[in-house]
């Protein structure tokens, strides 16, 4: 009774059914009467729709519905934006089936509602549209240049906003073009954030079930935002709220993905109500890909202003970011959840952030594991090592010249943010001995020297991330719809048992664990005999949801909050139990005691049946332990930790291999080491598979060309490596638990750790930046255009002989130099990388 | 429509299918073996492993978005309810904390079973080979393939102590992997 249970590994209470397949996934749920929808989606990324005829389809066997955007323009709703970030934000009109026009291809068009879903695809080919189509607009820059085609001919422009901060405006730095005017150096960069799918693994899938005992309509989605999307459904479909209920049942991954009101639940919940009863729509992977949203896209043009010594005097950073055809949920945001990342761990004394958000004929963007921290982190880490090669100290150097000092924390850093606590230099230590980092330096001067034709190269990534979302006022401050509180409720069964309901609305993270192990320590009851409750808007009635790390250090809080609340309550009892002032008595080792009278307890379970008889409690007292709280946190948590990364890279044949991966991440005080090292790595993972994986690509066209897992590669068990990590456990001053927040951390950090390494292993052929994803082929033409003749390993100009197939295919084609973002290149195969 | 008989986790079933019905649909919309889930359209992801057995008998994996109902004809499937939940596989992932989601889960477990048969102690290289068939988001894999190399030990040891006999993959469904 007396361990703690924070800070232990539990094993995982959602194990057993997941492990059993007796999961509730939404396409594992059916209902009496359930019908199955399709939906036919654009082939043009830009066209007029000129006719829709549904009536073959209605002929087809089976069918029961089949309709277009046109026969429901006046009742789908509409898709809301909830982040308009300037006043003059350009904000187009987004309804779930396209009524007048299509803007990406992928864009649903029409739908057939039948008794099955193999009818319902099968009728999808009667219908009949007409196309006229209209330009396509796909290149960032270009869609900004006067007389550019427009992706919304009615708004006279593509460019959605543009938002910019300032230090020297905001009062918390100094201008930075005064520091351009001092610098001794100046460090231009251009990186460019390439475009991914979160590609969680569960397709997402609805069903709307309409006329319920009350009149009202359940909707089960794989979400994770319940709560969000039964408001939205209310405010844009005129139904009331108190009529829906939306159901998360088991959800099977996010990563930002299922943060998202999408078309196809609003279709769905359309189509329920046209025809009176339930349907189901369930995605394929390839509708998953080109129609939900994806994330980054992003170029990034970097100037840093320094000393020789090293010390950062200024940083000015510009962002096109491009939006898609539409605004999601949080599109035009997600840069901004960067905007305040990018000075990183760093006293820069001047800082100025422009973005300018652009739409074009693809599919929207939105968030994506990190939400805006990736990309900063990336831009700063990446320029940071330029720096450090352009001044000649080694790259971990010159970031100590830089970084806020254990000592100075609380600081107030150049993007206005208060970081709450911290110990750069801790975490930078172990992670360095973790990852033997002399003695690969060591080996690397060796390789150089010995003209090795395999280089080793040390990446290193010291990151922050401000996580935690968010204080509702400064949502409101960077004009955001909604406010950034969670809420937890307790409630004490008259046996002891407890049940805990959460706002927050897991889809793999292990709530159910670790929320037990919370309650546990809190009341005193075992681990066992908690029963975390989440994801029904019937019994969780209020939430925010879960994104952006928010879930333990919003939601966790609000939960001990709650706890608190029970305890209050239960020690009035038990005095009047104990015959004791409730002054005298404390909770200690899970039970109310008499101060000075250690052995006689009352548990929270004696209190409960007390209180539950009701027979005997002290007058003015509700007989309830049952507690509700709601936290809105003041400011955000701020984890931080050092990723290093080595790599070998095959200079003949462009090949990368990490050889090793080492991160110490600090997140604050720990609930549960087992679930934190899981989300470190899967987090590195991710960030492992934007430097040298994935990538979403168009054609001229507009469509998509990485469409299915066979196209676009995220990596298998054999592309990744071990990962070594450790942590440091700096709390967080700015919550009771001293939790940070760790889902998004990984992701974060890995991608400029393994791009480092790769650029650091080539420095000396004069290699400074290989485009992401670094395929065998861009580190190779990376080589070939730096310096042909200091490449001297290479003994002749052809494409190597031992570069991955598709990469070789390409290679001699094209001109060399390093790939051009956006330009046509070899798709990265899985396997390449050889552990 | 075709009449196929297979047997599913130890019942046969007889039934009626359009020829064109995959295994895995049949396995969830005509069976209710929702156990096994559908996470692409190119057979890459391999969340819808099960074993069948071949003309020999011998049970291998197989992606059953890639086989046809009436392929599996006088196969025997098991699928991952198939296992009975204490399976030292299993067990390993609940232990050594190989799933966040679990949407993969499933085919990763059926994958790691089929691995385990074929070669009794892998390497991590040819673990990590063996599951490329298999995707997952969440884990990054590092600690699948630490319940893969710790199942196999499990196995092993289970294997050469002949009176404790190794876990039957129809052991009681209720024997708990629950911490």
């Amino acid at each position: 009774m007396t361990t703690a249970e924070v800070g232990r590994a539990r094993l995982r209470k959602e194990d057993s059914r997941l492990l059993r397949g007796r999961t509730k996934w939404t396409d594992n749920i059916t209902v009496p009467g359930l019908l199955h929808l399709a939906i036919l989606r654009s082939p043009h990324a830009h066209a007029k729709i000129s006719r829709v005829d549904v009536s073959a389809a209605l002929d087809r066997p089976n069918v029961v519905a089949a309709f277009s955007g046109a026969d429901v323009a006046e009742t789908q709703g509409v898709l809301a934006c909830a982040w308009p970030v300037t006043e003059d934000i350009v904000l187009p009109t987004y309804t779930p089936l396209a009524v007048t026009e299509v803007r990406h291809v992928g864009e649903p068009v029409a739908v057939v509602v039948a008794r099955d879903r193999a009818s319902a695809v099968d009728a999808l080919e009667a219908i009949e549209v007409d196309y006229e189509t209209l330009p396509v607009v796909l290149d960032l820059e270009g869609a900004l240049a006067e007389g550019a085609d427009l992706v919304h001919a009615d708004k006279g422009t593509n460019k959605c906003y543009t938002w910019v901060f300032d230090s020297a405006v905001a009062g918390s730095g100094s201008d930075v073009a005064a520091a351009a005017g001092e610098a001794e150096v100046t460090i231009q960069r251009r990186y460019i954030q390439q475009r991914l799918i979160p590609s969680f693994m569960e397709p997402r899938s609805v069903i709307v079930e309409p006329g319920g005992p009350n009149g009202e309509t359940t909707v089960y989605s794989a979400t994770q935002i319940p709560h969000v999307m039964r408001f939205l459904l209310a405010a844009t479909t005129g139904t009331p709220e108190h009529k829906i209920r939306v159901i998360a049942p088991d959800v099977g991954g996010g990563f930002g993905g299922k943060l998202a009101v999408t078309p196809e639940e609003w279709i769905a919940f359309a189509a329920a109500h046209r025809v009176g009863r339930p349907v189901k729509f369930t995605e394929t992977r390839s509708e998953s890909m080109v129609s939900a949203h994806h994330g980054r896209d992003l170029i990034q043009d970097l100037t840093l202003y320094a000393r020789r010594d090293g010390t950062v005097t200024g940083l000015d950073v510009k962002l096109i970011a491009n939006m898609g055809a539409y605004l999601g949920i949080v599109t035009p945001g997600v840069p901004l959840l960067g905007a305040f990342m990018y000075n990183g761990i760093y006293k820069f004394p001047a800082y100025r952030f422009e973005c300018t958000g652009v739409f074009t004929n693809t599919t929207k963007t939105d968030a994506y594991r990190g939400a805006g921290r990736p990309e900063a982190t990336y831009a700063i880490e990446r320029i940071m090592d330029e720096l450090a090669a352009e001044v000649g100290l080694d790259p971990m150097e010159v970031r100590r010249r830089n970084w806020i000092s254990h000592e100075e924390f609380p600081f107030t850093t150049v993007a206005g943010l208060e970081y709450d606590s911290g110990n750069y230099e801790a975490a930078t230590d172990k992670a360095m001995s973790l990852l033997g980092y002399d003695e690969l330096r060591a080996e690397q001067e060796q390789r150089r020297s010995a003209g090795d034709k395999v280089q080793l190269g040390i990446g290193i990534s010291t990151y922050t991330e401000m996580c935690g979302l968010a204080p509702s006022r400064i949502l409101g401050a960077l004009r955001y719809g909604a406010g950034g509180w969670e809420s937890a409720s307790v409630r004490v069964l008259p046996t002891g048992k407890v049940e805990v309901v959460t706002g927050s609305s897991p889809h793999g993270q292990g709530h159910e664990t670790a929320w037990s192990q919370i309650v546990a320590d809190q009341l005193g009851v075992p681990f066992e005999d908690v029963e975390v409750l989440h994801g029904d808007t019937r019994t969780a009635v209020k939430g925010m949801d879960t994104y952006g790390s928010r879930s333990l250090s919003v939601g966790g809080v609000a939960l001990a909050m709650a706890c608190q609340k029970v305890r209050d309550k239960a020690a009035k009892v038990a005095a009047h139990m104990l015959e004791a002032s409730p002054d005298d008595i404390e909770f200690s080792d899970g039970a109310f005691r008499v101060r000075g009278t250690p052995d006689v307890t009352k548990s929270i379970a004696d209190v409960a049946l007390a209180v539950f008889a009701a027979h005997d409690l002290p007058d003015g007292i509700e007989p309830t332990l049952d507690s509700e709280a709601t936290f809105d946190p003041t400011t955000f948590s701020f984890p931080h930790g050092t990723h290093l990364c080595a790599v070998e890279v095959d200079t003949e044949t462009g090949e990368t291999a990490i050889r090793r991966y080492a991160c110490v991440d600090d997140v604050g005080t720990v609930i549960n080491p087992l679930i934190v090292e899981g989300q470190v790595h899967g987090g590195v993972a991710q960030g492992i598979a934007q430097a040298l994986y994935e990538e979403a690509r168009y054609d001229a066209d507009g469509n998509l060309l990485t469409a299915s897992f066979a196209d676009y590669t995220i990596p298998s068990a054999a592309d990744l490596p071990d990962i070594h990590s450790d942590r440091t456990e700096t709390p967080a001053t700015s919550n009771p638990l001293g939790v940070k927040g760790v889902g998004e951390a990984g992701t974060i950090a890995a991608t400029p750790a393994v791009v480092n390494a790769i650029v650091d292993a080539l420095r000396p052929f004069g290699v400074n930046d290989v485009p992401m994803p670094c395929t065998p082929e861009r580190v190779w033409r990376a080589i070939q255009a730096a310096a042909p003749t200091q490449a001297a390993a290479p003994t002749d100009t052809a494409a190597p002989a031992e570069a991955a197939a598709p990469a070789e295919a390409v290679a001699p084609t094209e001109a060399a130099g390093p790939a051009v973002p956006g330009s046509p290149h070899g798709v990265t195969g899985e396997g390449e990388v050889e552990q | 429509m075709a009449n196929v008989s297979i047997s599913v986790d130890g019942t046969r079933y007889s039934d009626d299918v359009p020829p064109r019905t995959l295994l895995v649909h049949y396995l969830r919309d005509q069976l209710g073996k929702v156990g096994t889930v559908v996470g692409c359209d190119t057979g890459n992801c391999g969340a819808c492993t099960v074993l069948m057995t071949d003309p020999d008998g011998v049970a291998r994996s197989v992606k059953s978005c890639s086989v046809l109902a009436v392929q599996a004809d006088g196969r025997q499937v098991t699928t991952v309810e198939g296992l009975g939940g204490d399976h030292p596989v299993q067990r390993a992932f609940h232990e050594q904390h190989a799933l966040q989601c679990g949407f993969c889960t499933p085919g990763m477990v059926m994958a790691a079973v089929d691995l385990l048969s074929e070669v009794e102690d892998p390497t991590d290289t040819q673990i990590r080979e063996g599951l490329e068939g298999n995707l997952c988001r969440c884990t990054g894999y590092v600690n699948i393939a630490r319940a893969v190399k710790s199942a196999a030990a499990e196995m092993r040891s289970a294997a050469s102590v002949p009176e404790q006999a190794a876990p039957a993959e129809t052991a009681p469904a209720e024997s708990g992997v629950a911490a």
